[in-house]
């Protein structure tokens, strides 16, 4: 470690219980955006399933509306060190959204609107392990954190949480996503400190 | 790899507060040379748990090497601004690289009329172009347009007094004015960016500085003036 | 699309991310987008400067010009949107 700024970073809260490796507790909600927030109208807004066939599963708002959700408290963790304890949402889990839709693939490659990416293999996103979520603290999900849906996969680093999700691609293969190409990890487990490939 | 790519130790050597949220702090960095006006520069600040902050700081005064002047001025919530404007003294130790940035750059051989247009903070790079200016005697025609919301945001008030420099400034009030002003309190607009030997016409160098509001707002206005969008330089301030 | 956005800053901002690919100043290269073929200096394109890394885009198409990752062995530069760069 180099030069250490006195006093600086002195004001971060005591996380209270372990946080993952590297890890440092805020209290805020930092935004992170690799490009401008995207109008997405939900209205217009679907979420589009493609399997390795080329088969196609769509889901309008109004279907995912009508879909049991579910209430989520859980821990978020962002590959730029912060983490935030307890977070509430409101979703619809993935696994009630891929049920019906017939697969060997194991990789998914998350589209969102706006064209980020990001990849991660079909068994983290079942399982009780990943959500759409649209309301984060009992709102409606801000555009500026991935409304009007974004997914939810909170055992991973966060950037694997695509904002303004837009559907699943389904592959035999893995395919890097937006970051992952640009020499983020594969998987990215926060508890293994999977930052960097 | 260049000396600006690098990181280098610095140190607080003065760091007055110059108004109700903000500070001009001056840091003695061993190596940091050549610096032009309007470039800027990272700081690096490290807890002393690891963590680690990067933000990107305006050059206020340039031409003395070793040295580095920047204003920080407190962005509500941002952990780097809220440290340095409220903790920082004189003696701490940081991280500076730099000097950064070649486009948003007035040189002294530049004889050409200028228009600053500051809103804000955004002041610390054109602030660097008047002082070198003055430095060198340079007789380029310069023009500042400074956008504040009240009197008391006026950054170095005595230093921009048009008296005392034949430089003309025009502050620019958006929620207060000073007693017995002539101008409303109201958002910059386009008569207050008209001037004579610094119209569209005259074609001078526009340097915008501010927040990306207050850029995205003159860059529009200046360029519906007429002005060359190429001889438009603009400068957005981040933060936090 | 590609309009008033609070969260974008210049290319100018990307000075010290990319500082070591060489002088005099690497903001004052010039880029071609491969999407829309608009030319500018980097120091105009719309920068999206995080924690995570730096992504440069076109002004007029938003398509992604240059992205800079700052990591523990070095600092990665890709430039996958465009088409060449050039020295002015």
């Amino acid at each position: 470690m180099g030069i250490v700024t006195r006093g600086f970073g002195g004001r971060r809260p005591d996380p209270g219980r372990p946080l993952p490796p590297g890890q440092f507790l805020t209290q805020d909600f930092p935004v992170l955006s690799a490009g401008p927030t995207p109008d997405v109208e939900v209205d217009r807004w679907e979420l589009v399933v493609t399997t390795e066939h080329g088969h196609v599963r769509r889901w309008s708002w109004g279907e995912l509306m009508a879909t049991p959700a579910e209430d989520v408290v859980t821990d978020i963790h962002c590959v730029t060190r912060w983490s935030k304890h307890d977070t509430r949402w409101r979703g619809v889990s993935v696994d009630v959204l891929l049920g019906d839709v017939e697969t060997t693939g194991e990789f998914v490659l998350v589209h969102s609107y706006g064209g980020y990416t990001t990849n991660l293999p079909l068994a983290d996103l079942l399982d009780g392990q990943a959500w759409i979520a649209f309301e984060y603290e009992g709102e409606p999900l801000e555009p500026v954190h991935g409304g009007p849906a974004r997914l939810l996969v909170p055992h991973l680093y966060f950037w694997k949480s695509a904002k303004w999700v837009r559907g699943f691609e389904i592959h035999d293969v893995d395919e890097p996503g937006f970051w992952e190409t640009y020499g983020y990890h594969g998987y990215g487990d926060p508890w293994l400190e999977q930052r960097y490939a | 790899m260049s000396a600006s790519s690098q990181w280098h130790v610095a140190t607080v050597v003065d760091a007055p507060r110059i108004t109700r949220t903000a500070r001009a702090v001056t840091l003695s960095v061993p190596g940091f040379s050549g610096a032009l006006a309007g470039q800027h520069v990272d700081l690096r600040l490290t807890a002393a748990d690891g963590y680690q902050a990067v933000r990107s700081y305006s050059l206020t005064a340039v031409g003395a090497d070793e040295r580095v002047d920047v204003l920080v001025d407190r962005v509500p919530g941002g952990e780097v601004s809220t440290y340095l404007v409220d903790d920082l003294r004189v003696g701490d130790q940081m991280e500076v690289r730099g000097p950064l940035g070649g486009y948003f750059v007035w040189r002294p051989d530049d004889a050409g009329a200028v228009l600053l247009v500051a809103g804000g903070s955004g002041l610390a790079p054109l602030l660097a172009m008047l002082r070198a200016r003055r430095k060198i005697g340079s007789t380029a025609p310069f023009r500042l347009v400074y956008s504040v919301r009240t009197p008391d945001d006026v950054f170095f008030p005595d230093e921009l007094d048009g008296g005392a420099s034949d430089v003309e400034v025009a502050l620019v009030f958006t929620r207060t004015t000073p007693a017995r002003w002539p101008r409303p309190a109201a958002r910059l607009g386009k008569d207050d960016l008209v001037a004579p030997g610094f119209d569209a016409a005259d074609g001078p160098t526009v340097f915008v500085c501010g927040s990306t509001g207050f850029v995205e707002t003159v860059a529009g206005l200046v360029t519906e003036l007429g002005h060359d969008p190429a001889r438009v330089r603009t400068e957005r301030f981040g933060g936090a | 699309m590609a309009t008033h956005d609070p969260a974008a800053l210049d290319g100018n901002a990307l000075a010290g991310q990319l500082a070591f690919l060489g002088s005099p100043d690497v903001t004052s290269l010039v880029l071609r987008c491969a999407t829309c073929g608009r030319t500018d200096v980097v120091a105009r394109v719309r920068a999206y400067v995080t924690a995570m890394g730096s992504v440069a885009r076109c002004v007029a198409c938003d398509a992604v010009l240059v992205v800079a990752v700052e990591q523990p062995g070095g600092t990665l530069v890709a430039m996958p949107g465009a088409s060449w760069v050039a020295r002015s």
